[in-house]
């Protein structure tokens, strides 16, 4: 499905990187020598494929956007931290992995195929998806191994885009997929998950105005680390519910799997909402460590966000379906 | 006991030492630089107890390779990288109290009782604490050689405890605490295959 590109020893430069004039122009030489293609693929993304050779917005990765709804005033964790401290197992298990590694990730071309139980199964570009009118989401996000952070996401909301894919009366859960490529992906060569990495959520979930789709954060486009081109964010769910660089979204009637269930259902339930009272078998979620802050915080239900999302769950026992 | 001709503070043991205090000035060091990483206490409380468990691991191994290698010398080094096995857990530990949880003591115990990881790992260091307090030549002449050498047979079931304890912790990826595991029993099983000959 994808066009595979040889890359030649590319891995260490990443598309986000914000990129100094003269690297910029070195990069262009390399191209019109006609060497290294990849790399220059790799980095300058849609404009090129756009036919401008102007050092287009897509190259710093600004993005234009507004201010969007549900935004906290909380302090924003610090950029470096966002995306210097990540869990993205495709790229290695250790927090640090995905900022090293994740950079081998080529995001252009880049095609999110929606289909399942729909009226319009469509297969969309990431550059179509980035003309979507673009908003800032300032959420919390509380990982389930008890820490969090505060982060500016740049997106638009999940249900513009089912909406657009007409999910029919059948459709009760929306799956979504990963991808999974070995050769950029380090991480799958281990069998620590099973791999592609799978999410899912009920389509009222999905529907909710809080579920985003991000493409960019802090004002940028998303480093790779962090889910490039596109990821979820759930934010009043574990962090692992917020799947990353998402390639297929899937409408179903049954409740779709997920990489985490499958690894251990009693430690970890499809719902995963974020819920001080109910604990990991293994360690307390009564608190949490906000990163750049010395004392523990406790955590909230819904991670604060029940004003928006603790209706879904009104009749049903959070600590069966955890 | 092994008979060695020189006792004391030797440049042996002085060595040994400094090589286990490395850790803890680096560790120190990389505080010194604001570079603990993006969750400095994570980092401070993981790798004090990586390097307790890394040194009780050590301290396992000398025997074997006193014998094999016929170096009966460095069976004295095991009293300074034991106690130092120590210290770095009483740091693990108390960081863990004093900064993870900032002495939240009602959370503590409920970490205690609720979380085997953490039951196992209190169960092996308070089973360290009387090792520690022995190993001195004093205790030993008072309690005896025989009540001491069987006193610390505690430690093969101390450094499983510990070992039981970093693999409970680990959210998914198990594979550095099944390398520590395969290393034990190597090494417990290398006693076990010992015993066995003595037997026969």
């Amino acid at each position: 499905m994808f066009i595979k590109r040889i890359r030649p020893g590319n891995g260490d430069i990443s598309e986000n990187e914000v990129t100094p004039k003269g690297v910029y122009d070195q990069r262009r030489q390399i191209m019109k020598l006609g060497l290294g293609f990849g790399i220059t693929a790799a980095v300058a993304g849609c404009d090129m494929m756009d036919g401008t050779d102007a050092e287009a917005a897509q190259v710093k990765g600004k993005l234009a956007y507004k201010p969007g709804p549900f935004s906290t005033h909380e302090k924003k964790t610090e950029y470096d931290a966002v995306t210097g401290y990540n869990n993205f197992y495709e790229f290695g298990t250790d927090k640090l992995d995905p900022a090293k590694y994740a950079a081998s990730l080529n995001t252009r071309p880049w095609t999110v195929k929606i289909g399942g139980l729909c009226g319009k199964p469509q297969t969309i570009g990431i550059e179509t998806l980035l003309k979507n009118a673009l908003e800032e989401r300032i959420y919390r996000l509380r990982c389930v191994e008890g820490w969090s952070m505060v982060i500016p996401w740049i997106g638009f909301p999940l249900a513009s885009l089912i909406k657009q894919a007409e999910p029919n009366s059948k459709a009760k859960y929306v799956a979504f997929q990963t991808a999974e490529k070995p050769k950029e992906m380090r991480g799958l060569r281990s069998n620590v998950l099973d791999w592609p990495y799978v999410e899912g959520l009920r389509l009222d979930e999905a529907l909710n105005p809080l579920a985003f789709l991000a493409v960019g954060l802090y004002g940028d486009l998303l480093p790779n680390q962090n889910g490039a081109p596109i990821r979820l964010v759930v934010p009043w769910k574990y962090g692992f519910k917020s799947i990353k660089s998402i390639t297929d979204i899937t409408f179903t009637e049954r409740q779709p799997p997920t990489s985490w269930q499958r690894y251990g259902a009693n430690e970890y339930g499809f719902y995963s909402n974020v819920n001080p009272n109910v604990d990991h078998p293994r360690w307390s979620q009564a608190t949490e460590r906000r990163i750049g802050e010395f004392r523990r915080r406790d955590t909230l239900m819904f991670n604060g966000y029940g004003d928006q999302v603790a209706g879904m769950y009104r009749n049903m026992d959070l600590k069966k379906f955890f | 006991m092994v008979k060695s001709n020189k006792k004391g503070f030797t440049l042996d043991i002085a060595f040994i030492c400094l090589l286990c205090l490395l850790p803890l000035l680096w560790l120190i060091w990389r505080g010194y630089n604001g570079d603990l990483g993006v969750n400095p206490i994570e980092t401070i409380v993981r790798q004090l107890g990586v390097w307790g468990l890394r040194l009780l691991i050590v301290g396992l191994a000398i025997t074997p390779v006193a014998r094999i290698f016929k170096q009966p010398r460095l069976i004295r080094w095991r009293r300074p990288i034991g106690l130092f096995a120590f210290a770095y857990i009483l740091l693990h530990l108390t960081s863990y109290i004093a900064v993870d949880q900032y002495f939240d003591w009602a959370a503590i115990w409920k970490d205690i009782v609720k979380r085997p990881y953490i039951t196992f790992g209190m169960i092996g260091f308070v089973l360290l604490i009387p090792l520690a307090l022995t190993s001195f030549n004093a205790a030993i002449k008072a309690i005896g050689g025989r009540v001491w050498r069987n006193l610390h047979k505690l430690i093969y079931v101390i450094v499983p405890l510990g070992v039981l304890h970093y693999f409970l912790l680990a959210k998914a990826d198990k594979t550095m605490p099944l390398i520590y595991g395969a290393i034990l029993m190597v090494l417990l099983g290398w006693r076990l295959f010992e015993a066995a000959k003595r037997r026969r």
